[in-house]
């Protein structure tokens, strides 16, 4: 009532306006129940576009999956992976899926679920044979737990903007090896085309993977966290691990 | 698309071809064509309306006006395109949404600036996050429609105030002797006879302005340029039906062809537009 009466103070045009976005925002409560999916499309086969267009991959099946147990209406977006997290934070959308491991330093800015991947194993990607790992240059993708990784043991640290990039960069010889996530190397080892192959060890990092959301949403929290245990105890989550990573995937 | 493609594997190369350019995400390739041209469709009268006025307004004898007008030109000056355009972006969307803020949210109390983060209410969030996809995108190519005709209804207004400068002071003279107001020779004698000046400087302003379309990947719409990155990067046989390496050099290669025929197709026509409004004026018409 308040803030009619200040509205109405000031001019008719305010008026018709405020009035305006009002009936927008009351529109929308009511469809509130839809809940944004963010993604980077570019990460096989966590997440990416099919022949058709459409997101795809083991986190649109899992995500699909968890939204329909928590009664949720789900549409994807996709977002580059290097803003993934301000925009997450400025509300362009509501969650975040996107292979994403769980660490203590995006802790300090967004939340995160409960881990719907085990903790991952990277591993290092390479041409050449014989590659000083600990001197070489090596590729990884910006703001990743890998590209933290790598500045930290002495290697030369090339970035890039998406995984692709880094692949490229070992094929054309920028990079000695690329270090990433195994399961995103997995299939350029598997076809070995241009002699790419795995180097050295795999390397353990992070909490695992898991939905990523704005420390306000508690709520969407505790759907989602509820919905993955659902999946983790009836063996389902496990069955979309191996039907996308293959046999040899770590499940829960 | 054709029916010989639900095989792929099996194909010749020639039909592998035909089914691979037609699957469903290599039409957001041909859509986001579509989005360019809107983009220049929109654009171009937008620019030439904020250019105009920013013509008018420095040559205004009313000091405030002809100010804003001459800053407005000048912009064109000193800064890179580049920032203006993530400046624009960026200023503007904050702007809408910090506005929307204090009409919606009068009781909010957290910091809408914290860090590097820009937080409103959600309820006013422009669009609002419960909005469908298709919002989300008019949205981001409305705003960047905008800065475009900003940017470059700026360049416009230079070009127009000089063609406005270039008509022989002599044809105002006449005009005034003849007893018609300020207003009138400005708009029966001055304008109609500034286009001709103007053309060669506009013609060069479209030919920039087609090529700063590619600006619009780094402002986040999926054009042209997104869609043959993505595409032409390596799709393995795991994850797509038409498997193939890095192809982003011939995915570039077809845009440069594409804007090469662009740009030339509008120069042939340009030139013909001028051909025309040189046609019967008091200088030569080889301004071209």
């Amino acid at each position: 009532m308040n803030k009619q009466v200040k509205v109405r103070e000031s001019k008719m045009k305010k008026l018709i306006i405020a009035a305006a976005i009002m009936a927008l925002t009351a529109g929308s409560a009511l469809a509130q129940t839809v809940v944004r999916m963010g993604t980077e499309g570019a990460y096989p086969p966590y997440n990416f576009i099919n022949d058709k267009g459409e997101v795809d991959g083991f986190e649109r099946a899992l995500g699909d999956e968890l939204c329909k147990r928590a009664g949720l209406t789900c549409t994807w977006v996709t977002n580059d992976w290097d803003s993934i997290i301000p925009n997450l934070v400025s509300g362009n959308y509501d969650t975040i899926m996107a292979g994403m491991s769980i660490t203590d330093e995006r802790k300090k800015t967004i939340d995160f679920t409960q881990s719907y991947y085990p903790p991952t194993a990277s591993r290092y990607l390479a041409i050449k044979d014989g590659v000083d790992l600990k001197h070489a240059v090596i590729a990884a993708q910006v703001n990743t737990i890998q590209s933290a990784y790598v500045a930290e043991t002495g290697a030369t640290l090339l970035e890039y903007d998406t995984g692709d990039e880094t692949i490229n960069a070992v094929r054309n010889g920028e990079a000695d090896a690329v270090f990433a996530d195994a399961d995103f190397l997995a299939p350029f080892a598997e076809q070995n085309d241009s002699g790419l192959h795995f180097v050295g060890d795999p390397v353990p990092l992070g909490d695992g993977i898991g939905i990523g959301l704005r420390k306000t949403d508690p709520e969407l929290k505790g759907k989602l966290n509820d919905a993955i245990s659902a999946m983790k105890s009836d063996g389902s989550l496990n069955a979309l691990l191996t039907k996308w990573f293959g046999d040899g995937v770590q499940t829960y | 698309m054709f029916s010989f493609c639900s095989e792929p594997d099996t194909l010749d190369s020639l039909r592998w071809f035909a089914c691979y350019l037609t699957t469903g995400v290599e039409f957001n390739l041909y859509l986001s064509l579509g989005t360019v041209l809107a983009l220049l469709a929109i654009t171009a009268p937008a620019a030439l309306v904020f250019g105009f006025l920013g013509a008018m307004a420095s040559r205004s004898h009313f000091l405030p006006l002809s100010l804003l007008g001459k800053i407005y030109t000048a912009m064109v000056r000193g800064v890179p395109d580049i920032v203006y355009f993530l400046f624009f972006v960026i200023a503007l969307d904050q702007g809408l949404e910090w506005t929307k803020h204090q009409i919606v949210c009068p009781d909010w109390t957290e910091p809408i600036r914290q860090g590097a983060n820009f937080i409103v209410c959600p309820q006013a969030k422009i669009p609002l996050s419960t909005s469908p996809q298709w919002v989300h995108e008019v949205y981001n190519f409305f705003l960047a429609v905008f800065t475009f005709a900003i940017v470059f209804g700026a360049f416009a207004a230079n070009v127009l105030s000089g063609a406005m400068a270039a008509v022989p002071r002599g044809q105002i003279e006449t005009a005034e002797a003849y007893g018609m107001t300020h207003r009138q020779a400005f708009w029966r004698i001055l304008v109609p006879q500034m286009w001709l000046y103007a053309l060669p400087g506009l013609s060069n302003l479209w030919m920039i302005l087609i090529k700063a379309t590619p600006l619009l990947f780094l402002l986040g719409v999926e054009d042209i340029v997104y869609w043959a990155r993505e595409l032409g990067g390596t799709k393995a046989a795991k994850f797509s039906a038409y498997p193939h390496p890095d192809w982003r050099i011939w995915y570039f290669l077809g845009l440069l062809v594409f804007y090469l025929l662009f740009t030339k197709v509008s120069e042939y026509v340009l030139t013909r537009i001028n051909r025309r409004l040189a046609r019967g004026q008091s200088i030569s018409g080889n301004m071209a």
